[in-house]
């Protein structure tokens, strides 16, 4: 079923009796060609990708849970390429220009929305660092530009540009970044993966591998062995849990992040902001709710809750950052668990088990990801190459000391 | 109209009257109501309008769970957007403004969207606007952007302050209502620390509500009773106006006080609201149960509320909410409504009872197997469409409509670590489950037990086994007399009828038809149905209306409603201000400032500072007649290379490290050899990750045999330190040696050129010539007879030094050295300056040491021992981060004087295409250097120690820069080091 | 979270600074040890569901680096020890 202004207007009235189920809900066969683990937003865009790009085949999705509950359905909704390492401008801005043929491409309004990002000027330094990076980001075919602090000043007034700890000096500004709506996304790839005849399987946990002679055969689920020539493994989260069972151990912690919306208000803020002196960012989402989060909380957790005193950090860098928000409400917050790999980039390679591949390691950065993850994925599982925009997200990148460090921190998760 | 909906009694003061505004009309109240009891009381209904149909809403409960009445409240900087009216205290002057509503609350145009809601059903947005593409952004965004959201934020700094307070106890309480109290009284007698907390501004929870009588007293007077008891216990911290809003790890949880918005504004001095952080050892939550309402056709309507709320404005705030009551209920609690507001003397015109075996009223129209299935009145409640057991219809005319579907017990602190809640049949409801928060346990209502006398008996039992965990014994004690009805439920969730709208979601506008639409569409995981039609995700958390949207899925799909799914909540209770959150930190209180201890006396001299870290550093120091920055510099670096410069380095840090293992740890922490340096000479250092790039550096002197002081760059003094403890205990944990930071403790300040000794030797007391104190010498000294550190180090390439005196001299020393350098015309330079000369002489520092480069990378590959083990050796010799055409640290200057140089610009090869492939690197930092006339700038080019000599491009696309540069060593300035060893 | 710091007694877990795993105790011997070696010691880990062992630092405290025991899925702590003692014990001396 093809979904336009016209049909809306057409069930409208008609009693929207014609609606169908956006997927079905298939039982698992015994095999399939493609097995995808994990059924959220790069999970989903795999099998959409797989089967739309790359092959006629038997492809299934399993989700342990509900399609798009992983951290598709729990993130912050931006989108940018504004990335500084050769290893992960390239994949990023092909991600972003996915973003931005998506709707049409999957006939679903994801509300891709291009309404900038800014990452706030505080020093010199900074602005030196910025400099580099934006340059970084046109040699890639991004978009990038330095907004000054007069510029911005027009933009949102309201920051606190008078009696700030950390002066406010200008800004780096992507235009074509944004925000998403993020379920949309999940549904958006799972209805286009279903149209194709992909299998999307939820309440389908792994529970074991079938590994022989150093090649997969399957995975045992809760709904029994399936079968499968090739498994594909995008469980960001939950990453180390299910490579377990291959035997593997990973360069990935997982830690928690939190988020935050308020309530809702009118209009206030146009595109996404981040506030680098204070471990904050916002933006506004088309309900009215600002949604902002900041540093993940920094210890292992699969717990998808935090604590307080990150809590707190978020909200006194909102406060320091716009003065006015003092009498808006925060009405919910949440935790997602990242999979925080050991130089902040991702990871989508093959793996020593044959038949076996992995994508993981997207750390807090794995939404803007999602169509650049999908389509790679896909390209590794079809082809065995990697992707020409993927190819330095390697296991060996550890060994080889090739690592891509986007914050300059080194092999400790909890500090990118 | 003067309250005309008043009734005898309540818990007000009718003696004080108090005045205040809605939407520019001016009415009465007493202390003790709500805005939405005064309003009501006034006869005014209508207080909202929806967030997707504006559709006309008044309250619908008299609690914190409200959905519909949110209002602005106050005006100008102290406005509040979405302020409940059913929690919002009354006081005099009070002003408030509706909100999501254009032209007029009454008159609302944007209410078309009602008109149109067969086009705007759940998730219609997903299906359409997609062509063309360009629109979205351009013309339908905006158009929904600017529908957006309820209430509106001024723009304004919000002017009122927020304190952050601890508070410890053995026993947190959560809800003073029969439960809550009970438990408080049954712990607090037992001696143990207990606090008691409520959100409301009375005490007593429903026990205010009702006209229940406990052991022969009236609830609410028992509850005043017990108040006093407890307040009069030392060992019982009452906290009224208090939402416990979050349960976190290890018994912590978070609460806010609001300490003021009961008053105009603050009273001088206090905060408008305080967030507690709560210790405790164990934690009952007595919050209670929410009353749910049942969904039929236009339900929504100003005057159609929950049935206890009807007799909660009746019995505590003394109104009637109109002067024609129906109730709606499934449940005898709803009878108990028609019976109390007959008692009031209201006007009770049926009573539409779904059972069909429900108890009989006496003297009141009962209609049993009754429904209410449509309603009247555009603004407000006029009349309800009933179809009777016979399935004939008959319309009643009434003011307000009580509606009671059950109770829900208020799962949501117990959910807030992610526990799922069981389902109980007897009451169609969820109550708290296994895996809560450790250390929580539920009481009262909020555990299902819904009679009086069952919250009693709850606060008291549960109070008992808290008191045992704790090792205390106390033996049970008489409970009073109270009621113990049961609820009687047939549960009823919506009423099957028609082609309308049957509200779910109040707030959001969800209503039964999008339930069904989700379900036609596959979205029936509860988490989908949530996400896809936006039930519970309103200001309100669906308080009221998720386990009625779970219920009519399970009614859809055929399946049970634990089944179906569950409903658990997230932090916060109830939504909390931002400000409470973030306290005191905000503006310049932000984050602290650290100062050295001459910063008076540079404050004094008008530097300009710049805040690295959290430290303020003297930027530069203007003089008269200097009207750029770069005057100012320029000068400070002729003349401290000229003659003598005098630069504040307090900030670096400071790390004495002492031991018989002192020399053979620093053999470990550094990449280059430390055990070899004599007594009284300092070094360079080089300090790696374990992942072999560069962590920091600095010098480090050895004063004596086993002890060392050690200097870190001031961004990394405290994680140096940290990674120096770690050593030190994680990995070799019996080496001999201690260390301390000692950043705070010493003054610090680089005396630098020519004439620097001349000028020390003036303020030291020992002989500091070339022969006594050579190059890279190190030791103790003293000033005048003050205890001092000299260090002859250059940073700046000069003749110089570093002199230390404890913190508390810094002031005295840097005016000492100024007077004492007058005759040799010094200066103060600050970081400007210091960063001129240190890139004159190509010293690595900020922009190179950026974590992702490697000694080799800096040029200095050659001090990484091999023939010792160092954190990081091994991984730096990984092929990634030693090939040959990895970036190597060069010098740049413009082809021509006048070119410009600017930081963060790349490099390209001349000729070459403008893409990734030609980019060869970075300028990491860039300066003017007044002696050689023109930028110059270090930069990371790919490999550089091969370029020296090219000519290259340094384009910046930010600026539209592209300069011709020519790669050069990064040794600008005294290549050969003559200066600094004079 | 709170801490039961072993010479300090309970404190909030926010005085503390976090490292990670505290397999990283088990440092190779760089004299000894090549870059597969290395490799493995820094940068994988079991990254356990469950109770797992990791290393805290009490910086605005005692300085004490900590080895604590604690569950990722419920964040309950079991136990904390000084991280010098259990170093001390799986045989690092100097």
């Amino acid at each position: 079923m093809r979904y336009s202004g016209l049909r809306v207007i057409a069930e409208a009235l008609t009693g929207h009796k014609g609606w169908k189920p956006v997927w079905r809900d298939p039982a698992p066969q015994a095999a399939y060609d493609y097995v995808i683990v994990g059924g959220g937003g790069h999970g989903l865009a795999t099998a959409y990708y797989l089967a739309k790009e790359f092959k006629q085949a038997r492809i299934a999705v399993l989700e342990k849970g509900y399609l798009g509950g992983g951290n598709v359905g729990r993130n912050t909704t931006i989108i940018r390429s504004n990335y500084l390492l050769d290893g992960n401008e390239p994949f990023y801005e092909f991600s972003l220009k996915l973003w931005e043929g998506l709707e049409q491409d999957f006939n679903y309004n994801a509300m891709v929305s291009q309404r900038g990002i800014i990452n706030l000027i505080h020093t010199d330094a900074q602005r030196d660092a910025f400099t580099r990076r934006g340059n970084a980001m046109i040699l890639n075919g991004a978009d990038a530009e330095m907004v000054s602090r007069d510029q911005l000043r027009a933009m949102y007034p309201f920051l606190n540009f008078d009696n700030a700890r950390f002066p406010i000096k200008g800004a780096l500004m992507q235009r074509r970044g944004g925000t998403v709506r993020h379920d949309a996304v999940a549904w958006g790839y799972a209805r286009g993966a279903d149209m194709r005849g992909v299998d999307l399987i939820q309440n389908c946990e792994v529970t074991g591998m079938r590994i022989e002679n150093g090649r997969i055969l399957g995975v045992e689920t809760t709904r029994g062995f399936i079968g499968a020539k090739k498994v594909g493994v995008a469980v960001a989260g939950s990453s180390s849990r299910v490579m377990a069972h291959a035997g593997m151990r990973l360069p990935i912690e997982s830690h928690v992040l939190q988020a935050f919306v308020s309530e809702g208000l009118k209009p206030l803020i146009d595109g996404v902001m981040t506030f680098g002196a204070g471990h904050f960012y916002v933006s506004q989402s088309d309900k009215g709710g600002l949604v902002f989060g900041g540093d993940i909380d920094g210890y292992n957790s699969y717990a998808q809750r935090g604590n307080l005193p990150v809590i707190e950090d978020v909200a006194e860098g909102g406060m320091a950052l716009m003065p006015m928000i003092g009498r808006a409400r925060l009405l919910r917050m949440w935790g997602g668990i990242m999979d925080m790999s050991m130089d902040g980039s991702p990871i989508i390679d093959r793996t020593s088990v044959d038949g076996l591949y992995f994508n993981g390691g997207w750390c807090y950065g794995g939404f803007k990801a999602t169509p650049a993850s999908g389509w790679c994925f896909a390209h590794l599982l079809a082809t065995d190459q990697p992707h020409p925009t993927a190819t330095a997200y390697r296991f060996d990148r550890f060994l080889k000391g090739l690592m891509i460090d986007e914050k300059g921190q080194g092999a400790q998760p909890n500090l990118h | 109209m003067s309250q005309s909906h008043r009734i005898a009694g309540g818990q007000i003061d009718r003696s004080t009257t108090l005045r205040f505004s809605f939407d520019g009309a001016s009415y009465a109240g007493h202390p003790g109501d709500t805005l939405a009891s005064a309003l009501l009381a006034n006869g005014v209904r209508l207080m909202g309008r929806s967030f997707k149909y504006h559709r006309p809403r008044g309250p619908l409960s008299a609690g914190s769970e409200e959905p519909n009445a949110l209002v602005h409240l106050r005006s100008g900087a102290r406005q509040e957007p979405n302020t409940r009216a059913t929690v919002a205290e009354l006081f005099d002057g009070l002003t408030a403004t509706s909100q999501n509503a254009w032209p007029s609350l009454r008159f609302d145009a944007m209410a078309i969207n009602d008109r149109l809601s067969s086009f705007f059903t759940a998730g219609f947005y997903y299906k359409t606007f997609m062509w063309p593409a360009a629109f979205w952004e351009k013309v339908y965004e905006p158009i929904i952007r600017r529908a957006a959201g309820l209430g509106a934020l001024t723009r304004e700094d919000d002017p009122d302050s927020y304190d952050k307070a601890f508070a410890h106890c053995d026993l947190l309480v959560i809800g003073a209502g029969p439960a809550g109290l009970m438990a408080a009284l049954t712990a607090g007698r037992a001696g143990v620390r207990v606090i008691l907390a409520d959100e409301d501004f009375r005490m007593g929870g429903r026990l205010n509500a009702e006209v229940l009588t406990i052991g022969g007293q009236a609830g609410g007077d028992w509850a005043a009773g017990v108040v006093a008891e407890l307040a009069s216990l030392p060992n019982v911290r009452l906290m009224a106006r208090t939402t416990v809003v979050g349960a976190f790890d290890a018994g912590i949880y978070a609460a806010v006080e609001r300490v003021s918005d009961h008053l105009p504004v603050p009273l001088p001095g206090k905060p408008r609201q305080t967030l507690w952080r709560i210790y405790s050892k164990r934690a009952i939550v007595a919050a209670g149960a929410t009353e749910r309402p049942i969904a039929f056709e236009n339900n929504d309507r100003p005057g159609i509320m929950l049935a206890g709320a009807l007799r909660a404005y009746a019995n505590r705030w003394g109104v009637a909410v109109g002067d024609r009551v129906a109730i709606f209920t499934n449940n005898d609690d709803g009878l108990r409504s028609a019976a109390d507001l007959t008692a009031k003397g209201v006007q009770v015109v049926a009573v539409i009872d779904s059972r069909t075996d429900g108890p009989l009223l006496p003297g009141i129209r009962h209609l049993r197997g009754a429904q209410v299935i449509d309603s009247t009145g555009r603004l407000g409640l006029s009349g309800i469409t009933v179809r009777l057991a016979t399935g004939q219809t008959e319309t009643i005319a009434c003011t307000a409509l009580g509606v009671s579907g059950g109770w829900n017990p208020n799962i949501n602190i117990h959910s807030h670590h992610r526990a799922r809640p069981e389902w109980r049949a007897d009451i169609a409801a969820f109550v708290p489950g296994q895996g809560g928060p450790a250390g929580l346990i539920a009481a009262g209502a909020a555990a299902g037990h819904l009679s009086t006398y069952g919250a009693l008996a709850g606060g008291h039992v549960q109070a008992l086994a808290v008191l045992e965990s704790l090792g205390i014994t106390a033996t049970a004690g008489d409970l009073p007399k109270a009621e113990d009805a049961p609820l009687n439920l047939s549960p009823l969730w919506h009423v099957p009828h028609g082609k309308g709208r049957a509200w779910i979601d109040q707030q959001n506008d969800v209503t039964v038809k999008d339930v069904k639409l989700a379900q036609q569409e596959n979205f029936t995981s509860v988490e989908h149905l949530k996400r896809y039609t936006t039930l519970g995700m309103a200001t309100d958390q669906g308080k009221t209306g998720n386990v009625i949207g779970i219920a009519v899925m399970a009614e859809l799909t055929g399946r049970a409603i634990p089944e179906t799914g569950t409903t658990i909540y997230r932090p916060p209770y109830t939504p909390v201000a931002m400000g409470a959150l973030a306290g005191r930190s905000r503006g310049k209180e932000f984050k602290p400032f650290r100062l050295t201890p001459s910063h008076k006396w540079a404050s004094e001299q008008g530097a300009i500072f710049v805040e690295v870290g959290n430290w303020l550093r003297t930027q530069w120091v203007p003089k008269p007649g200097e009207t750029t920055w770069r005057e100012s510099v320029d000068r400070e670096v002729l003349a401290t290379r000229r003659s003598v410069g005098i630069c504040d380095v307090t900030t670096l840090g400071k790390i004495d490290i002492q031991g018989t293992d002192a020399a053979a740890f620093l053999d470990k922490v550094y990449c280059n050899t430390f055990s070899t340096l004599a007594v009284g000479k300092c070094r360079y250092g080089l300090m790696l990750r374990e992942d072999g790039m560069v962590f920091d550096d600095g010098t480090t002197a050895r004063l004596a045999e086993h002890e060392y002081v050690m200097t870190t760059t001031t961004a990394n003094a405290v994680t140096v330190f940290r990674h120096l403890e770690y050593c030190r205990q994680v990995l070799w944990p019996d080496m001999d040696v201690q260390i301390i930071s000692t950043t705070e403790a010493w003054a610090q300040y680089s005396v630098a050129g020519p004439n620097a000794r001349k000028l020390l030797e003036k303020v030291v007391d020992q002989d500091i010539s070339d022969a006594a104190f050579p190059y890279m010498g190190a030791g103790s000294v003293t000033l005048g007879g003050l205890r001092g550190r000299l260090f002859r180090i250059s940073f700046s390439g000069e003749l110089a030094y570093e002199v230390a005196v404890p913190a508390r001299y810094g002031d005295a020393l840097m005016r000492r050295l100024m007077a004492a350098g007058a005759e040799f015309d010094a200066v103060v330079y600050g970081t400007e300056a210091l960063g001129v000369m240190r890139i004159e002489k190509g010293h690595v520092a900020g922009g190179e040491l950026n974590g992702q480069s490697s000694a080799l990378n800096m040029g200095l590959g050659k001090m990484v021992s091999k023939k010792k083990d160092s954190i990081g050796m091994v991984l730096s010799q990984r092929e990634g981060m030693t090939r040959a055409d990895g970036y190597r640290l060069v010098g740049v200057k413009p082809a021509d004087p006048k070119g410009v140089l600017q930081a963060g610009s790349h490099f390209l090869e001349v000729g070459a295409p403008v893409e990734l492939a030609s980019d060869g690197g970075w300028l990491t930092s860039k300066v003017y250097s007044p002696h050689l006339g023109c930028d110059i700038a270090l930069g990371y080019l790919k490999a550089g120690d091969q370029k020296i000599g090219r000519r290259m491009r340094a384009v910046n696309f930010l600026t539209g820069t592209d300069t011709l540069v020519d790669i050069v060593s990064p040794h600008f300035f005294d290549p050969d080091g003559e200066r600094f060893r004079g | 979270m709170i801490i039961p710091h072993p010479i300090l007694g309970p404190r909030d877990a926010q005085e503390f600074v976090y490292l990670g795993d505290a397999s990283l105790i088990d440092r190779p011997d760089g004299m000894t040890a090549g870059i597969e070696v290395f490799h493995d010691y820094l940068y994988n880990r079991d990254n356990p569901a469950g109770l797992h062992r990791e290393l805290w630092y009490h910086e605005q405290g005692d300085r004490s680096w900590l080895v604590v025991t604690r569950d990722t899925v419920t964040h309950e702590i079991v136990s904390a020890e000084l991280a010098r003692d259990v170093a001390r014990a799986r045989g690092r001396s100097k």
